[in-house]
């Protein structure tokens, strides 16, 4: 114990003695993590980047094993060293991190980072009382007596929205719900007052109900503390209202990021058009038929050459097959995208035209958004090509 | 809420399966307390509907459906399956009606013995049935497997692990339809799947559905896609009715305040809707073990009264076609500030 609040103590502003305040707080710079397995390296991500400015919010969005998550760890280095290929710059109030040991990390962990996670039944100590686990981290990085610290954790749990925290405080993990739980787990994240959120998938446990809650109590702890946040999801939903920025994912590659109010309305990559059309919208009729992607996404082992959705994209040209697309700025500031036939756009149009005329558009999949038809008939965008 | 009552069951001859005053109570160890889990619900589904389910977890959804085809029997209730009440069978007797009854669950990569190839797990109701002989079983388990998009030469031999969490679910929904069901229970069968992949099984048991002529059970609570595949949707809270109707009526007006409130809760991908301008519900479930007199939905309600705790709602037709089981129902257009009522306290961000 005594070593290491000695330890501690000379810490927190040495290390961080006079962040800027201007320019952003992350900046992450062509990240990729390779992971070495029997079957071969799965590059998990594979050339990342973006940056983030203080108190913004950046929506990740993916599926499955679109590297969303290896994402969030890497950028906070939480995966394991071994086996595990890291490269690229991940830079943190103009701090490289990247190369941190771990013990270096502890000091950013939880003081400068924080992190709820998907499942809160988990990522708590089940044999650990509630209040314990928030006043671990705020003794480990601030100077300040037990008592103190426990009056802390009563007043974070109540500002998450926790009723009786006196109460809760004494009570282990399985003695809350779901909700509950994930309150908790966001009052320990914000324990030290971190400069930046990492939230992944913190509502995919949770029902509708509790989700729009808790999604509401980290977006007033945002704006209150002028927090950066990174949230990640699968739920295009869940980060429509509430990032400034989105970056679409897709077989380990950024595949379109941009404000969100662009993204929705003027999307350039096929993918994020197929994404947001295969979502079941509570404004369509029911027994609407569903608009699916064809095919699965590509081994993350042996990837293909060109455009990693050229498989699925009925848009596919040759090109696509043997040119990876760059990511291209689009009209927009902020808006750019992988793709070297756009949505809405006349090569766009020309190349789902051609694809319609040789019949090998993918089955079930007919894209309609984005050049202003309502409906797949090819008349409306055979006009314009 | 609370929904007892039967005013919109249809005439026992239409449904093809019909619940009536249903209730499932679990004993918690020997404290003589118990959880009330399903509390006097009736529903029925006409043959070749789809009856959605709606709630949040704990709301009695799953434990409804289970009840229905006795897994477990419920605690008191009848349950008429093609006209035989299924409550008064034992035995050998229900065992001949289960081939006719079929469950997809919501993990599928768990719900697939992982030491079975998928062939015989496809197969295993057939054989148990002694349907046919080998080399027909085998057709008839190629033909659903082929039926649900899966290529049956490369896949009869392998083993689950071998295949997505998709793929899985596409081989429960072929396990489920080739004893040729007549009614399916779908709990939560695209919980677990990536939106790309929920799409292609929602589509998929709509295909199977007409194929085969399914009546399915379609529990979920994700209320998009609950209105995507039902005909009719029952919206539930803490073991009671709220609201039974048409989906398209339901979720335009909803009768009852609590299915506004899930309607409220879900998140629109559309940037210029501002979620936290939603008034959205506040509070948690209360505890099933003593769940509040009256219309359990009171503690949470804003246009609780008091007749709410005195008096239990029962479910009446409140729009031509909508059931609702509540004193005060929502009037067209009308919309509440769940915020208002802070149910089990909760306190304010400091």
């Amino acid at each position: 114990m005594s070593p290491r609040r000695q330890r501690k103590s000379v810490t927190a502003d040495e290390r961080f003695p006079s962040a800027p305040l201007d320019g952003p707080l992350l900046e992450v710079a062509d990240v990729k993590t390779h992971f070495k397995t029997a079957r071969g390296l799965v590059r998990a991500v594979d050339g990342v980047s973006f940056s983030l400015e203080r108190g913004r919010t950046l929506g990740i969005v993916g599926e499955s094993g679109s590297g969303k998550t290896v994402l969030s760890r890497s950028i906070m280095g939480l995966l394991p060293k071994r086996n595990v290929i890291r490269e690229g710059s991940v830079r943190f109030e103009d701090r490289e991190i990247s190369d941190l040991s771990p013990h270096e990390m502890r000091q950013i962990w939880g003081s400068q980072m924080g992190m709820v996670f998907q499942d809160p039944m988990t990522s708590l100590n089940p044999v650990m009382r509630v209040g314990k686990q928030i006043t671990e981290s705020l003794l480990h990085h601030l100077d300040i007596s037990k008592s103190y610290a426990d009056e802390l954790a009563l007043a974070l749990l109540s500002s998450v929205g926790i009723p009786e925290p006196q109460r809760r405080l004494r009570e282990y993990p399985h003695q809350l719900s779901g909700g509950m739980r994930q309150r908790v787990m966001i009052a320990i994240a914000l324990a030290c007052g971190p400069k930046l959120l990492f939230a992944d998938e913190p509502t995919t446990a949770l029902d509708v109900t509790v989700q729009a809650q808790i999604l509401d109590l980290l977006q007033t702890q945002q704006r209150e503390r002028f927090m950066a946040m990174i949230l990640v999801t699968h739920d295009l939903g869940v980060v429509a209202g509430r990032a400034d920025e989105i970056a679409v994912m897709y077989a380990g590659k950024v595949v379109e990021k941009a404000p969100a109010s662009v993204l929705f309305t003027d999307m350039k990559m096929p993918y994020t058009e197929a994404l947001l059309q295969s979502i079941p919208k509570i404004s369509d009729k029911s027994h609407t038929r569903l608009r699916v992607i064809g095919g699965r996404p590509p081994s993350l082992i042996d990837p293909p050459a060109g455009c990693r959705f050229a498989a699925r994209c009925p848009y596919v040209q040759d090109k696509c097959l043997d040119e990876e697309p760059p990511l291209l700025p689009g009209s927009t500031p902020g808006h750019e995208f992988r793709c070297w036939f756009p949505v809405g756009t006349p090569e766009g149009r020309a190349a789902l035209e051609r694809n319609r005329a040789a019949g090998i558009a993918p089955p079930a999949y007919e894209p309609v958004i984005g050049d202003g038809a309502t409906a797949p008939a090819s008349t409306t965008s055979g006009g314009t090509v | 809420m609370a929904g007892s009552g039967t005013a919109h069951l249809r005439p026992v001859e239409e449904a093809m399966l019909r619940v009536e005053e249903l209730v499932v109570d679990f004993p918690i160890g020997k404290s003589g307390l118990k959880v009330n889990a399903v509390s006097s619900v009736s529903v029925d589904i006409k043959e070749g509907e789809t009856l959605g389910v709606v709630g949040e977890s704990g709301c009695g959804k799953s434990t409804l459906a289970r009840a229905a085809i006795q897994l477990p029997p419920p605690t008191s209730g009848k349950v008429f399956f093609e006209g035989q009440d299924l409550t008064q069978l034992k035995g050998e007797a229900l065992r001949r009606v289960r081939p006719r009854m079929q469950m997809i669950f919501q993990d599928p990569i768990s719900s697939l013995n992982p030491r079975r190839k998928v062939g015989d797990l496809v197969g295993e109701g057939l054989e148990i049935w002694g349907i046919g002989d080998k080399e027909s079983r085998r057709k008839k388990v190629d033909e659903v497997l082929d039926a649900v998009g899966i290529d049956p030469e490369t896949a009869r031999d392998r083993r689950p692990h071998e295949f997505s969490g998709g793929q899985c679910q596409r081989i429960s929904i072929a396990r489920a339809v080739v004893t040729e069901p007549k009614l399916i229970i779908c709990d939560e069968p695209v919980s677990a799947l990536d939106v790309s992949v929920q799409a292609q099984i929602i589509n998929l048991l709509q295909d199977m559905k007409d194929r085969y002529g399914l009546t399915i059970i379609f529990i979920a609570h994700d209320l998009a896609v609950v209105k995507n595949v039902s005909d009719r949707v029952v919206v539930m809270y803490l073991g009671k009715v709220c609201e039974f109707g048409p989906p398209d009526a339901l979720y335009e007006q909803p009768v009852h305040p609590y299915t506004a409130a899930l309607l409220t809760a879900i998140p629109v991908p559309d940037p210029s809707v501002r979620p936290e301008d939603r008034k959205v519900l506040v509070g948690e479930l209360p505890s099933p073990i003593a769940p509040p007199s009256g219309c359990r939905f009171r503690t949470r309600c804003p246009k609780a009264q008091e007749k709410c705790a005195e008096e239990e709602p029962v479910v009446r037709e409140l729009r031509p076609g909508q059931f609702g089981a509540c004193h005060f129902p929502l009037e067209p257009g009308e919309e509440l500030d769940f915020t208002r009522v802070t149910g089990q306290q909760v306190t304010a961000p400091a």
